[in-house]
């Protein structure tokens, strides 16, 4: 396959970036979309140019690593796939690509498609967890949850916290993160006694980030290559309401990321 | 040097309660007083930095990941070991203890693997209090299943997510801590160098991987859990990031590594499909609970897999292992899948694969259950072959996957440095020379919830450690070793890309130190990796600049370690004239093709010493002792 690849580069948070043109030749439809980039960045180096960060570890499509807009789409036109996974196989010879670095406020540029997530550490922070110091467990028996609530668990925390939610919102909101771990978590009795605190404290640490609000585009559920429901984000709007209604606003709690 | 590996003295089930028992504590009031840098944020150094911070310790956490989510551990699929006997099916800590030994093929420290059973169901429910979503029983209770080397089903699993799902709750109770203040959290920093004063570990020099800035640490004590180092391969399951320059720089500083020979190579990755080829993936081990492996009887048979009858095809794990049959350790099942591609008899385009059928468990329990099974798998192995495994058989072959091998510890997990504790997959102690599937998991939240917190109270209790800073004649030796380092892979601008490097050590080390060893090829690797060593000193071309994001310096400085790392693991392979787990020497093998022991002259870890660049290392011994699980040709049949 011959390819024409339109790439974002830009040299640091400060610098102003652009698009550079590249003709990418021979490249095999069996490559991830990944060995590919591998392979246009060998020929840079052979030519002496700089070659293209990208951010990218496990190539499994597990570790969230990896994200790029790919012809517009956070990590491609495959759904539920990672950029890693993604084969050339989904594109034609002779196509154009254009590939950009997630666009989001919160997500600042640090080089070329490499963007800065922390945000991410810092909503579970404010509150993504549950409390459990170290040897304080009872037996794992000890007690029971019912599978239907350990299964809707498991879909809610299979998010890779890659940040295509983000990516595709209009509002580059970080609702569909935040309410598939809040979600993750309550839906498990041990996650009841911090629930109306996790909702509040998370929220609140969503808008001190500059995410956007929700305003029910759903482009996040499309674009998530785990196939995360929106419908955790109901659900965190519930936990929310009423946590504001039940409990006195001792945690800071801001309003715009449930809007 | 004599190797004291401080086991306790008692009998085994009571060593560890005796010595939780004698080791000093440092009271709550004084651990504040107290700074520890734990590198790597994996299921170790996660779990190692959220329990210190609770404890009270200051901690200082790095990765070189953009967040600590993001460690390798989170790849691991199939599930994790416990002896909880949940399943009434016979199961005991002694048990998990005897096969975890009898799978490591007699090359595992006693002491240390009957502690590892015993805190396994700790483990467990460590992980259900966080929130993790294990997988249930209708009933409500936790669900198992079977995994490869072991007769009951002691597995706990998350769909195929477990390292994940385990990751995220030693993630979150990190992140808790952080979120507290009690974890300073270095996302983005690798660690270059280690530094001691009076002969103890006293700190790391670290680079900003976003400005190139290079950062001195001091600490009390300095935690390594960055993982193996199966990257030295370069075709490996590992992230492409994973590296071994945290450990390599600690052997420079004294530190022994042990075992560098002990690499295990996972029967069940997607096959090769080209040059390109950047990484292997995995497919659990957990598939052979219903998959069932073969290759047609007939050499060069190249007909589709649905167009070979029955008796045609040979399931050679069932016909060689009745007992265990798909189910056997991976070392074993790894051979066997050579011997038959060796035979002529592998299949794919390049012979290089084996096939790993369902139609048998989707005939007898339906698509759906396999579905909720394994189907993110299944959909994982479509999307890289573009084969659907629901009707085509998968197809799969060997590749590097651990590294049982890894820097020498005591009991305590302490390293031959005083003040440096090695973690998880960084350190060699508990597998002996073969890992058992869903032990890797046990092994990393085991030494970091719950054996660092304990011993590393007794080494701060009972040092002298005066107060240091970043002004200490060894910070400042140690930051310029680290800036001239840099430099001089920038100032090269030879002809010749890092990767190419990479690609050609891997190959190296496949060929000569992979499924099957000689003396001979060995011989020739010690040849050859020297040689390309010096070439990429030579003429590797690195762009950029140091003062900024630079992925290709990054990895630069991994492959320089990596060059001599590979080195170390086949002068190991060399001097271990046995054959033991996943080390297989051609010359040492049963008249079935099984690895052939020498008991009498190999029943001990290899540990070796750094003496210079360009000398020879010096090869230590520490002798084992199996008192309760006795040697015997390990049998699957």
């Amino acid at each position: 396959m011959r390819l024409t690849l339109n790439v974002w580069r830009q040299k640091d948070r400060k610098s102003e970036g652009r698009f550079v043109t590249y003709d990418a030749p021979d490249i095999s439809p069996d490559m991830s979309f990944l060995e590919m980039l591998d392979v246009v960045n060998e020929r840079l180096i052979g030519k002496g140019e700089d070659p293209i960060a990208f951010d990218h570890d496990c190539r499994e499509g597990i570790c969230g690593t990896c994200g790029m807009v790919i012809n517009g789409a956070p990590h491609g036109p495959r759904r539920a796939t990672t950029a890693c996974q993604l084969h050339m196989r989904s594109f034609k010879d002779g196509d154009t690509i254009t590939i950009e670095p997630w666009r989001a406020t919160a997500f600042p540029v640090l080089r070329d498609l490499v963007v800065d997530r922390s945000a991410f550490d810092r909503i579970i922070a404010a509150g993504g967890f549950i409390t459990a110091p170290t040897g304080s467990a009872p037996d794992g028996n000890a007690i029971l949850v019912p599978k239907p609530d350990a299964d809707h668990s498991m879909d809610a925390a299979a998010c890779i916290g890659c940040g295509a939610c983000v990516a595709a919102c209009p509002n580059a909101s970080a609702m569909l993160f935040t309410s598939a771990k809040a979600a993750h978590l309550g839906l498990l009795p041990q996650g009841q006694p911090e629930r109306d605190e996790r909702a509040l404290k998370m929220v609140a640490q969503m808008d001190a980030e500059g995410f956007g609000s929700c305003t029910n585009h759903f482009e996040c559920e499309a674009a998530c290559p785990k196939e995360i429901s929106v419908e955790w984000i109901a659900r965190l709007y519930r936990d929310y309401m009423k946590a504001t209604l039940t409990r006195p606003a001792d945690t800071g709690r801001g309003e715009g990321g449930v809007g | 040097m004599t190797l004291d590996a401080k086991v306790p003295a008692g009998p085994i089930e009571k060593k560890w309660d005796q010595h939780r028992f004698e080791m000093k504590l440092v009271n709550p009031a004084n651990k504040r007083k107290y700074n520890v840098i734990v590198v790597g944020s994996g299921l170790a150094g996660g779990a190692a930095a959220a329990t210190l911070a609770q404890l009270g310790y200051n901690v200082k956490c790095f990765c070189y990941q953009d967040s600590p989510r993001r460690a390798h551990s989170i790849a691991a699929q199939g599930g994790i070991n416990a002896a909880k006997n949940y399943q009434n099916d016979g199961d005991s800590i002694y048990r998990l203890f005897y096969d975890t030994v009898k799978g490591g093929d007699f090359r595992a420290r006693e002491a240390n693997v009957y502690r590892l059973a015993q805190i396994s169901v700790n483990i467990i429910d460590q992980c259900v209090a966080q929130g993790v979503p294990f997988a249930r029983e209708y009933g409500g209770t936790l669900d198992n299943r079977s995994f490869g080397g072991a007769q009951v089903s002691r597995t706990f699993y998350a769909r195929g997510q477990t390292g994940q799902q385990l990751l995220l709750g030693a993630y979150q109770a990190l992140e808790k801590q952080i979120g507290l203040g009690k974890v300073q959290m270095y996302s983005r920093h690798e660690m270059l160098e280690l530094v001691m004063i009076d002969g103890r570990a006293r700190g790391i020099v670290v680079r900003d991987m976003v400005t190139g800035k290079i950062e001195s640490h001091v600490a009390d004590d300095v935690i390594l859990a960055t993982g193996g180092y199966g990257n030295a391969f370069y075709l490996a399951t590992y992230a492409k990031g994973c590296n071994a320059t945290a450990i390599w720089r600690a052997y420079k500083k004294g530190a022994y590594f042990a075992n560098p020979c002990y690499t295990q190579i996972h029967p069940t990755c997607i096959p090769v499909t080209g040059d390109h080829q950047s990484k292997l993936t995995l497919m659990s081990e957990s598939l052979r609970n219903d998959g069932r492996i073969w290759v047609p009887k007939k050499k060069g048979d190249t007909r589709p897999p649905d167009q070979i009858p029955e008796d045609e095809r040979d399931y050679y794990l069932e016909r060689r292992y009745p007992a265990f049959g798909n189910l056997v350790p991976r070392d074993i099942a790894s051979r066997a899948a050579k011997q038959v591609s060796d035979e002529g008899r592998g299949v794919g385009p390049t012979g290089l694969g084996v096939y790993l059928d369902f139609s048998d468990a989707i005939k007898r329990l339906g698509q759906p259950v396999i579905a909720e099974k394994y189907g993110n798998l299944f959909d994982m192995y479509e999307r890289i072959t573009d084969e659907n495994p629901y009707k085509v058989p998968m197809r799969i072959w060997p590749a590097i996957h651990y590294t049982m091998g890894g820097l020498w510890v005591d009991y305590n997990l302490m390293s031959t440095i005083p003040g440096l504790h090695v973690l998880g997959e960084a350190n060699f102690s508990d597998h002996g020379a073969n890992r058992l599937g869903a032990s890797a998991l046990m092994q990393g939240l085991a030494d970091g919830y719950f054996v660092i917190p304990y011993t590393i109270g007794d080494y701060l209790a009972s040092s002298s450690l005066p107060k240091v800073g970043t002004d200490h004649p060894a910070f400042k030796e140690a930051e310029a070793s680290v800036d001239g380092r840099v430099k001089k892979l920038l100032a090269i601008n030879g002809t010749r890309t890092v990767d190419s490097f990479h690609r050609e050590l891997g190959k190296i080390l496949w060929e000569y130190c992979g499924m099957a060893r000689t003396a001979e090829g060995l011989k020739t690797a010690l040849e050859k990796i020297p040689a390309l060593r010096e070439e990429f000193w030579k003429s590797v071309r690195v762009l950029g600049d140091g003062a900024s994001l630079n992925q290709s310096l990054e990895k630069a400085g991994r492959v320089a370690d990596f060059l001599e790392l590979g080195e170390l693991i086949c002068r190991d392979a060399l001097e271990r004239n046995e054959s033991c787990g996943g080390h297989f020497r051609l010359e040492y093998q049963t008249p079935e093709g099984e690895a052939r022991r020498d008991d009498e002259h190999f029943t001990h870890v290899a540990a070796w010493q750094y003496t210079g660049d360009g000398q020879a290392p010096t090869r230590h011994q520490e002798p084992l002792a199996f008192e309760y699980v006795h040697p015997s040709q390990r049998s699957y049949k």
